[in-house]
């Protein structure tokens, strides 16, 4: 405990008693002690002037930060719909068997805990965990036997096989943004060259869109932010990949970090920023010594902090903050919330982030492959940008593609690529559905599978999962509705409240009690949610079940009872404590599922 | 939903699931107007007439919520005899005052009766079969069966029921003014 | 005056000043958009989304939207009613409203929202949710069965009283009030009773000790007339109508 406050004590010396910095601490302290404890909430409330009550109100959001005492080895399944393909709750419920413990509850020795957590971002090579933070992947039977054994030894993680830990890029086609290298420091040349305004004319000229998957104009938006007056600017990349099924970022992160930090830092040139941000997802935790050493490298290279390339007038430099394991986040202004320290509620807008953006300040946020895209058009020109893809959507995408096929990983295209191309190129069979753009995308049955990713079609940040035909659909989106129940910030009750039922209404059609009145009812549940929901999540929170309903109505009257109408609840399991009390199991000590006789006779 | 009961003199049932009989009283608080109801409706089984079985119906009213074994065979009967069943008062409606245990275990709930309360003599928590079993929550008649209109109230006034009852019987929109909805 | 700029909302000319959103144009016109987060004394939340309204087929929350000329407002449609019964139901479900048995019933504001819409039932299934009393501050009792997350007390809290005594935890569908004490109970925190977020609540899930029904059935703040007339809880409140002990015995 007196290491604990001394390790708190050092850190705040270290890096200030800025409120912005919360998670952050909250973050260094769990991985130093495992857990939250009471006392250190308070040492942080008195030194940081904040409620202890706030501090648990942010543990609390965060999937990632525990107030009760974790394993040694804190070790999470990735369950996103793509790692129970691969047969991932089997794996769980094999390793919980080893080592004796249930999902969730710390081993009475506290050697280790079990748990799920969304989707990892390592669908191309799942199914997938994390432990204590860093990702393993590619389990299998024989890896789960051996990490049972290194937990029982309590082999210290850097003692574990490397290989467990070696993440592959796993790169399946390059085209230009992944061909095409640029030297470190010619996009900020470029810049210093010809100026912000020039700049900012060839970023128009080259039409780039954000590659989250909204499409805005990059060139719009740096340049309202950098037309907005103000104290100071800032830049900031999203990097929150949360979205199931994507997984390019890590991939971006991983092997074109200069590339990334170079769009940034072009970014800060335009606008007058001279700091950035890189919020990074706490499930890629694993990526960030060497995104750290990348940014000193260029520091060392006076590329990042003062004076960059000799201009006195341009000084910036990025500082990675990493995420606690919430979805939300990804939503840019529930990611500034969280940059400054705080639950990732999303803002209400207006005004937008390049107006009133991180600490009120115009802040420019973009997705990573939009900062790489924006680094090598300032090198390469527009028409570099323009020869690819179509008048509206102009370049590449990066794809992640995931699920039923012999070849996934990342995958760059020209936009404007059909999905039966992709499904011929990644050696897909007997398709069913394609989830496109992940949880909260578009469900595509067959016969839409000539239509083309691309802003005027089909948008997508990137995640591309499919399912052949053998796969019950329904069971994405079981998961797909749990995942956002889960991820549901709270904050307006349509979403909140609204991806509760619907979650309960899934299962009750996955286990055969559900009837057409209930497919109704997730019908009028999820229209709530998608007109009246505060942000995007709750918007498109219900779209799995809407988009399957109407495109997929098979695989919801094949599981529905033969029944007009049927409880909400399992009326013979509610006996169940009743019998036990009573130690009766006669007759009347049960209800049956009694066959719907015909309802009334004429009078 | 086409409100109008076809038959001239419509039958009406009603029963009291986990409730205080509280809306039952209400109905009878239509004083003079009951003379008007009985011109009105034909009564089948209710406490008012003592039938103890239900028979085909045109309409069911239930007062109270959903709370042990026999309230759900009793729900279900209702449901398969009447064509338009109704939830009538707070318990049927959200579970009302019954559903306020839904905050403790049942064992403890039963213990605190049956073995621990005090003056207990003969601790024994009661086992004969006779005695309908209790669900381990409250619940609302529409978490059962269909309910076609819900009668929000601790208990519904009688000009609420009375104007329910007028209106559906002659086949009108059911409409209430402000002052007949309330919840308490 | 200059010519005054104004939007419409259901087909009536509303006039607003620069800053306005369209609950607080609405509020000033005497025009009545139901609304359970929004308390005019505090900056807009957005979180209920009970005042939702329709603007060119989109529906944003009133509160929330700034008002801007030749708007076309719908406030009253079918579907916008619609879609607030909804949002309530979804409300009642989410806790444990035994009106019955509370004692702000009849002065409640999600009570006289939900009549104003003709909610006659609670619809969804409901969540039951174990929730339990905080009773330990001498003079004030928090509800958690009650509580609507419409972060007014804390808003409060923080913006009048200066003490932060609330916030709101969790995520989700597990989200909850909590409150800023070492031991996380309300009497160990520095709440007044003469705090404004005790006065905010516009439910019954703060509530003064050793007072409650202390208005005949009949002569409660909603019992005859609707939200739209009477106004907000916290508004009558300030005016000192309900929950006064002298007007007991009136």
């Amino acid at each position: 405990m007196k290491n604990l406050e001394r390790f708190i004590t050092q850190r705040l010396a270290d890096t200030g008693n800025s409120p912005d910095q919360l998670l952050q601490h909250l973050c260094a302290i769990q991985n130093f002690a495992s857990h939250l404890p009471q006392t250190a909430v308070q040492q942080l409330a008195g030194q940081l002037h904040i409620p202890a009550s706030q501090i648990f109100s942010v543990i609390d959001f965060y999937t990632f930060l525990h107030r009760q005492p974790r394993g040694d080895f804190n070790i999470v399944f990735s369950d996103n719909i793509t790692d129970r393909m691969l047969g991932s709750q089997a794996l769980l419920h094999s390793l919980c068997e080893r080592l004796r413990v249930r999902p969730g509850e710390p081993r009475a020795d506290g050697r280790v805990t079990l748990d799920l957590t969304s989707c990892t971002g390592l669908c191309d090579q799942g199914p997938a965990l994390l432990v204590n933070g860093i990702a393993v992947s590619r389990l299998d039977e024989k890896r789960i036997t051996q990490i049972a054994r290194l937990v029982e030894d309590a082999t210290p993680l850097p003692d574990w096989p490397a290989e467990f830990f070696s993440i592959d890029d796993n790169i399946q086609r390059y085209d230009m943004l992944l061909g095409d290298e640029i030297i470190n420091g010619s996009a900020i040349e470029t810049l210093q060259a010809k100026g912000a305004d020039a700049l900012l004319d060839t970023l128009e000229q080259s039409a780039l869109r954000g590659r989250g998957g909204a499409g805005f104009s990059t060139a719009k938006k740096w340049r309202w932010c950098r037309d907005t007056v103000a104290d100071t600017h800032y830049v900031v990349c999203n990097a929150d990949e949360g979205e199931p099924g994507t997984f390019k970022d890590r991939v971006l992160l991983n092997s074109y970090a200069d590339n990334l930090f170079e769009g940034m830092t072009l970014c800060a040139g335009i606008i007058g920023a001279g700091k950035g941000y890189l919020y990074l997802r706490g499930e890629y935790l694993y990526l960030r010594d060497a995104l750290e050493k990348t940014l000193q490298q260029r520091r060392q290279n006076g590329l990042l902090g003062k004076n960059i390339l000799g201009d006195r007038d341009f000084s910036f430099d990025i500082e990675i903050h990493i995420g606690a394991g919430a979805y939300i986040c990804g939503e840019e202004s529930a990611l500034l919330e969280s940059l400054q320290g705080k639950r990732g509620i999303p803002r209400i807008r207006p005004p937008f982030p390049v107006n009133k953006g991180f600490r009120g300040q115009p802040t420019v946020v973009n997705n990573v492959e939009t900062f790489v895209n924006a680094a090598k058009i300032a090198v390469f020109g527009a028409d570099w940008l323009r020869s690819a893809g179509s008048k509206e959507s102009t370049g590449t995408k990066l794809l992640s593609i995931s699920g039923d096929c012999s070849r996934p990983g990342i995958y760059e295209y020209p936009f404007g690529v059909t999905i039966s191309q992709l499904l011929e190129d990644c050696g897909a069979k007997d398709v069913q559905a394609v989830q496109v753009a992940g949880a909260a995308g578009s469900t595509i049955p067959p016969r839409e599978f000539e239509r083309r990713i691309a802003y005027e079609d089909i948008s997508t940040g990137g995640s591309f999962m499919i399912f052949n035909r053998q796969r019950d659909l329904l069971h994405m989106v079981q998961n797909f509705s749990h995942f956002f129940c889960h991820e549901s910030c709270g904050f307006c009750t349509p979403c909140r409240v609204g991806s509760a039922l619907m979650k309960d209404l899934v299962d009750k059609v996955i286990v055969g009690h559900a009837t057409r009145y209930d497919l109704t009812e997730m019908q009028n549940i999820g229209r709530v949610m998608q007109q009246a929901s505060h942000c995007g999540l709750g918007v498109t929170a219900a779209k799995p079940v809407l988009e399957t309903l109407n495109k997929f109505p098979d695989i919801y009257t094949k599981h529905l009872a033969n029944r007009s109408y049927e409880p909400a609840f399992d009326l013979d399991a509610a006996l169940e404590v009743s019998r036990q009390l009573t130690g009766r199991d006669d007759a009347g000590a049960h209800i049956s599922y009694e066959p719907e006789t015909q309802q009334q006779e004429k009078p | 939903m086409n409100n109008r009961v076809p038959n001239k003199k419509p039958k009406l049932a009603t029963a009291a699931l986990c409730g205080c009989f509280g809306c039952h009283m209400s109905l009878l608080d239509i004083d003079e107007r009951i003379f008007n109801l009985v011109e009105l409706v034909e009564f089948d089984r209710t406490p008012f007439t003592d039938i103890k079985s239900v028979g085909y119906c045109d309409i069911g009213l239930i007062e109270g919520g959903v709370a042990n074994t026999e309230n759900v065979e009793v729900l279900r009967d209702f449901r398969k005899h009447c064509k338009i069943l109704v939830a009538v008062g707070a318990c049927a409606v959200n579970g009302g005052i019954p559903a306020m245990r839904n905050q403790f275990d049942l064992q403890d709930c039963l213990d605190e009766v049956y073995i621990d309360g005090i003056g207990v003599a003969n601790p024994l928590i009661p086992n004969d079969p006779e005695i309908p079993l209790l669900l381990d929550k409250v619940h609302p008649i529409h978490e059962v069966v269909k309910v076609d209109y819900s009668l929000p109230g601790c208990p519904p006034s009688a000009d609420t029921l009375w104007t329910f009852l007028n209106e559906l019987i002659s086949g009108q929109q059911i409409s209430f003014p402000y002052s007949l909805i309330h919840y308490d | 005056m200059s010519k005054s700029v104004t939007f419409k909302l259901d087909g009536k000319s509303i006039s607003f000043q620069p800053g306005d959103t369209v609950m607080d144009a609405a509020l000033r016109a005497g025009e009545y958009i139901p609304h359970l987060c929004h308390n005019p004394e505090f900056k807009p939340h957005g979180s209920c989304r009970v005042c939702i309204v329709a603007l060119n087929g989109r529906h944003l929350s009133a509160c929330t939207l700034p008002a801007a000329e030749d708007m076309d407002i719908d406030n009253s449609s079918d579907a916008i009613v619609e879609q607030r019964r909804k949002l309530l139901q979804m409300l009642f479900v989410e806790g444990n409203h035994i009106c019955p048995a509370c004692e702000k019933s009849g002065a409640c504001q999600l009570q006289a929202v939900a009549y104003y819409t003709r909610m006659l039932s609670p619809h969804f299934t409901h969540f039951f949710p174990r929730r339990a009393i905080d009773a330990s501050h001498p003079d004030i009792i928090f509800y958690f069965n009650r509580c609507i997350l419409c972060g007014l007390c804390e808003r409060a809290s923080r913006e009048v009283d200066g003490k932060d005594v609330f916030s709101i935890s969790g995520r989700g569908i597990n989200s909850r009030i909590v409150f800023n004490s070492a031991t996380g109970k309300l009497g160990d925190s520095q709440l007044a009773i003469t705090d404004k977020a005790v006065s905010v609540c516009p439910v019954g899930a703060i509530l003064h000790k050793h007072q409650g029904y202390d208005k005949p059935i009949g002569e409660r703040l909603y019992d005859t007339r609707p939200i739209s007339v009477v106004g907000d809880v916290a508004a009558n409140l300030a005016t000192g109508q309900p929950h006064k002990s002298d007007e007991r015995n009136e």
